[in-house]
């Protein structure tokens, strides 16, 4: 994904919410993307925010801290379905 | 055996006083306003008649159903004639043997003799008439004035005469055989309200006239099929019938269209369909119908049809036929390689909104139980996730709040980014017949549609705001209603959460969503939208229906809370009349949702996080389910894309042409090792697949589908599976080939496991549906009949909850070099992709998409009605005809979609929805120019037509 797609999509969620004030906000945004971005976005969305990537919104960054870190999620090689009966 | 509902003759009063009669010496009790006729044929009691049927109203000028009244002078007609407390009927006696008598006699007269070759024989009734009143002979004879021979002995050219009209593909129209009963223009008025038919001329000269006589096909009908089922004779007649004779038997089942969800009847033969006519029993219809699911049912059939399994390594290859066994092993066997590589994470699959309850269910069990991840989402990501979001934030459930027969009660309807004729085409005929008694109508879209004016409509608000302002109006409207006192404050204080309200209270009274400071955003004037403000809150009652105009937008989800704030505010949630009501594309949309199609929630919109739930679906499915949401269908192909996301099982959609920026989604496509279709034709998508699984068209399906109302309908099947298998067996084929254990014996065991499994859906089963005929979920211990209507005396999740929908504009704006906004959407004889409809005569009506442009706008660029233009945005341009109309205001542009070639998305760019990335098809900034060169996109979809679709000889 690229980033600014990140960003963007990142930053829509924080338009949204930043109606709520900021406490409220920044929870809110933390739930949304907990709930509903995949792990290898969260992960992209970390490196994004470690590369120090400008654009993001401040209670997007605000958010990072409550945002669940991904393992590396089911994206390696050997990591199968349990009832996989495979060699 | 054939289904034949009864035609009581006259439509049932809604009247609750009772009226006690006497008919023929039986008593019976009958609502008032009820007619003789009806009150005649609940006794079973059968009077003849031919120009009265139950689905319209009487009309008395046959004079067949005339009967006796003791104390009555003369001998009135039963069908105009209502009851009263007391009276005695008598509807048979000499004198009125001999009249009706005499009135058949006339008609027989002018009517051709060929009853053992015409097309209705056995299915007409004036030939049941003629026969129950014992008509013997004619005196008259039949060398008079007539209507029915080209030339009369001794007068030559008979003037009289007029040729079948046979310019409808699915019907003709013979004038010799009418007996202007006007059963036909009727239909056409009150069931359909096209206003297409007229009775044209007076006495012996009147007639049918289609238009200005023009024909039916140049006329404004829009081939719904309500004439033809009116019809009592062999006029309006089926080309079906006329070529294939009268059907044997029929099965109900449901049309796989459009969200309606319409209840039909297939006619059959052995196991070929005749026809397919309208159920009035049909709980979404009540014996109504649209061109589409009355008279597009033969792409079933269509020679293009794939009825055998196909594998290729390479895209480039040909296909190679194979055996169910093969097949599913190919594809197993890529799964499988592809996670031991790349991780269980790398593969997913999209389940099929046009697919029944059951089929999509064992997609995402398979999804989530073989594949083991939540890498599952479904079409309606593209078309109305928005809703479930926003409704769901508001009131606490994911889908509309009424039954469509709510329209009945509706005073104030408020349709905002839907084209219903076109769309919904049998909804907007019970909402356009409400409109004709009286409620007042609001349109809020950029097009002047059929909505905002058509013969006896018109829309006393039409608010033609610019795409992608809509939360901009919705804001503005709860503006005026709060700052000028007309909320619902009774409603508010004791339903609504009070803390939430006063805070929205807050942000709504802030001058800048007054309707004045918007009007240069929305370009809508302040004043239509005050007028429309104060009708709707004042007006009584408030329905709101919605398409995709709201939700495929950046601020879907808002704008869904913003229809929901405003319902509440106006007290208009939880009694007939009232709601939010989505109007759903797909037939089974709102199914595919229910059934657990989105990658973070399972069956039932609970989301995968809660470890209760999961325990539960743990225990049934034996299974592990991963507790981490997983990819939507943009994620997947970003991570196709990315190199992570490498295989997937698409259920009967064609994201390469439904899904946003079409170049994207094929190079994602291009990307992957291991694409699976299962669709019953080699669609765009196909043309990137390596296994193709033929699956079955909703003749050959046994489930269910649920409609736009939640309504739960039977899908029967009529002819066994063309390729042999139903779907969910190869999809649980599959499952075991990938080392789950997964089978059914039948689709009801499906549905039994899903209720077993979601609490909205416990009291589900095919017995149930067969009892009721349908059941709208939720259906429980707490409704075991169901729910027709949602929010009664409380909301799903407790208060109802307003949400602040603050207006923020599209990145997406015309700009210089592409100064106008293209904005999307359907026509009424074409289907989403039309991979159905473009393989039947429904194209007759729309053989192209065309590009509708304003005059001002053509003209500016040089472009005159009809040229070819080559249509550009920053992402990617094609080429189509225009089409120039005042439909269109200045600076927006409109097309369809339904014709591959079009490529409509390779415009469409990768903006969407904040809360559920639901592509914004309705905001691209374009440039149009004339043009007479094919796109390069379309040179590349010539060449993939060819290349990609081969089929290897055997
Ligand atoms: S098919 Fe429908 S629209 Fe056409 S004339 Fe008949 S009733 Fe009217
Ligand atoms: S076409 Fe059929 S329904 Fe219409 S007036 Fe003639 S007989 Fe009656
Ligand atoms: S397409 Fe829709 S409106 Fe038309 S018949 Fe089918 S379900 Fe009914
Ligand atoms: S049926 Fe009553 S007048 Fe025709």
């Amino acid at each position: 994904m690229e980033s600014k797609d990140m960003v963007r999509m990142a930053n829509q969620i924080a338009t949204f919410f930043k109606s709520y004030g900021a406490e409220e906000g920044t929870k809110e945004i933390a739930t949304h993307i907990n709930n509903f971005w995949e792990p290898r976005m969260r992960s992209h969305f970390f490196d994004f925010v470690a590369k120090g990537n400008t654009g993001f919104d401040p209670l997007v960054l605000a958010a990072v801290s409550m945002i669940r870190k991904p393992a590396d999620h089911a994206t390696q090689q050997g990591d199968l379905p349990k009832h996989g009966e495979e060699s | 055996m054939i289904i034949k509902e009864t035609d009581f003759g006259t439509p049932k009063s809604e009247a609750t006083q009772m009226v006690t009669l006497e008919i023929d010496g039986h008593s019976i009790t009958v609502p008032e306003g009820t007619s003789i006729m009806r009150a005649a044929m609940e006794l079973g009691t059968k009077i003849p008649k031919l120009c009265a049927t139950d689905s319209l109203n009487s009309f008395g000028s046959c004079r067949l159903c005339l009967v006796e009244i003791e104390g009555r002078k003369g001998t009135p007609a039963s069908c105009t004639t209502p009851v009263a407390a007391g009276i005695k009927v008598k509807t048979q006696s000499d004198r009125l043997g001999n009249l009706r008598k005499g009135v058949m006699e006339l008609y027989i007269s002018d009517h051709p003799l060929d009853c053992l070759t015409c097309a209705a024989n056995g299915d007409c009734e004036l030939q049941d008439m003629a026969g129950a009143v014992g008509l013997r002979d004619v005196r008259y004879g039949y060398d008079g004035d007539n209507h029915v021979s080209a030339k009369r002995e001794g007068v030559g050219e008979n003037f009289r005469f007029k040729e079948k009209d046979e310019s409808n593909p699915y019907f003709t129209f013979d004038p010799a055989k009418c007996i202007v009963c006007s059963r036909c223009v009727r239909a056409c008025e009150e069931v359909q309200g096209t206003f297409a038919l007229t009775i044209d001329g007076r006495g012996f000269a009147s007639h049918v006239s289609a238009g200005m006589d023009e024909g039916f096909m140049a006329s404004e009908c829009v081939s719904c099929g309500a004439c033809v089922q009116a019809c009592p004779t062999a006029t309006l007649t089926e080309k079906s019938v006329i070529k294939k004779g009268q059907p044997e038997h029929s099965v109900v089942t449901t049309c796989a269209y459009c969200g309606v969800g319409c209840s039909f009847k297939a006619e059959m033969k052995g196991d070929d369909v005749i026809r397919m006519v309208p159920y009035k029993d049909g709980g979404a219809n009540e014996g109504h119908s649209c061109v589409k699911g009355r008279f597009a049912w033969g792409y079933a059939t269509h020679k293009d049809r794939v009825t055998k399994p196909m594998i290729r390594t390479r895209i480039t290859d040909p296909w190679k036929e194979v055996g169910w066994e093969e097949a599913i092993a190919h594809a197993a066997g890529g799964f499988k390689s592809i996670q031991r590589k790349y991780g269980r994470g790398s593969i997913g699959g999209i389940t099929s909104s046009r697919c029944t309850n059951e089929e999509v269910y064992v997609v995402q069990k398979m999804i989530r139980s073989a594949f083991q991840n939540n890498n599952v989402d479904t079409c309606a990501r593209v078309c109305h996730s928005p809703t479930g979001y926003g409704l769901s934030k508001t009131f606490g459930t994911s889908a509309g709040t009424q039954n469509f027969k709510s329209v009945e009660k509706a005073d104030v309807i408020l349709i905002i980014g839907a084209n219903p004729t076109d769309g919904h085409p049998v909804f907007a005929s019970r909402m356009k017949k409400r409109i004709r008694a009286g409620a007042k109508l609001i349109v809020a879209d950029p097009r002047k549609t059929d909505s905002v004016r058509s013969p006896h409509i018109e829309a006393s608000f039409h608010l033609p705001l610019r795409p992608g302002t809509n939360v901009a109006i919705v804001n503005a409207l709860s503006h005026v209603i709060l700052t000028e006192g007309l909320e619902n404050k009774a409603f508010i204080a004791e339903r609504c959460d009070t803390v939430e309200f006063s805070r929205w209270t807050n942000f709504i009274r802030d001058p800048k969503n007054s309707p004045e400071a918007l009007e240069a955003e929305t370009g809508v004037s302040a004043e239509d939208v005050r007028g429309a403000a104060r009708l709707f809150a004042t007006g009584g009652n408030g329905a709101i229906y919605y398409g995709l105009g709201v939700t495929e937008h950046s601020q879907g989800s808002t704008m869904v809370m913003g229809m929901a704030n405003l319902a509440m505010l106006t007290g208009n949630i939880g009694r007939e009349g009232v709601g939010v009501n989505p109007l759903r594309g797909q037939n089974n949309v709102q199914g595919a949702c229910d059934m657990g199609s989105f990658p973070h929630e399972l069956p039932g919109y609970r989301h995968i996080s809660d470890n209760v739930v999961r325990d539960l679906f743990n225990k049934v499915w034996n299974t592990t389910l991963d507790s981490e949401p997983g990819l939507r269908i943009p994620n997947m192909l970003s991570a196709a894309v990315d190199g992570t996301f490498k295989g997937i099982f698409i259920q009967g959609e064609d994201i390469a042409q439904s899904d946003p920026n079409t170049n994207h989604v094929t190079a994602a496509l291009e990307a992957m090792e291991m694409v699976v279709v299962q669709d019953l034709f080699l669609n765009e998508t196909a043309a990137f697949a390596h296994v193709f699984f033929p699956g079955t068209s909703f003749l050959e399906k046994d489930g269910t589908f649920t409609n736009a109302e939640r309504r739960i309908n039977r899908v029967r099947q009529v002819k066994a599976p063309m390729q042999g298998k139903h779907e969910w067996q190869v999809v649980a084929e599959l499952a075991q080939a990938m080392g789950y254990d997964m089978k059914y014996n039948n689709a009801a065991e499906i549905m039994d496991e899903i209720a077993l499994v979601t609490p909205t859906f416990a009291g589900v089963s095919f017995k149930k549906i067969e009892e009721m005929g349908s059941v709208q979920w939720p259906c429980n211990e707490k409704a075991p009949n169901g729910t027709p209507m949602m929010h009664v005396d409380g909301f799903v999740r407790g208060k109802g909850r307003f949400m602040i929908t603050e207006y923020v504009p599209t990145p997406e704006r015309a700009n210089r070099d592409f100064p106008l906004i293209l904005t999307t959407g359907r026509i009424l004889s074409q289907y989403n992709v039309g991979a159905q409809t473009r393989r039947t005569e429904n194209s007759s009506w729309h053989p192209e998409d065309v590009l509708e442009i304003h005059p001002h706008d053509a003209e500016l660029r040089g472009i005159a009605d009809g040229d070819m233009v080559s249509l550009t945005s920053r992402i990617g341009g094609t080429t189509l005809r225009a089409l120039i109309t005042e439909r269109m205001p200045q600076g927006v542009i409109y097309t369809t979609f339904h014709h591959p070639v079009t490529g409509a998305n390779v415009i469409t760019t990768e903006y969407s929805d904040w809360a559920t990335n639901c592509p914004e098809y309705k905001v691209t900034a374009v440039q149009v120019r004339p043009s007479n060169q094919p796109s390069e996109w379309q040179k590349d979809w010539e060449t993939r037509e060819e290349e990609n679709k081969r089929v290897a000889a055997e």
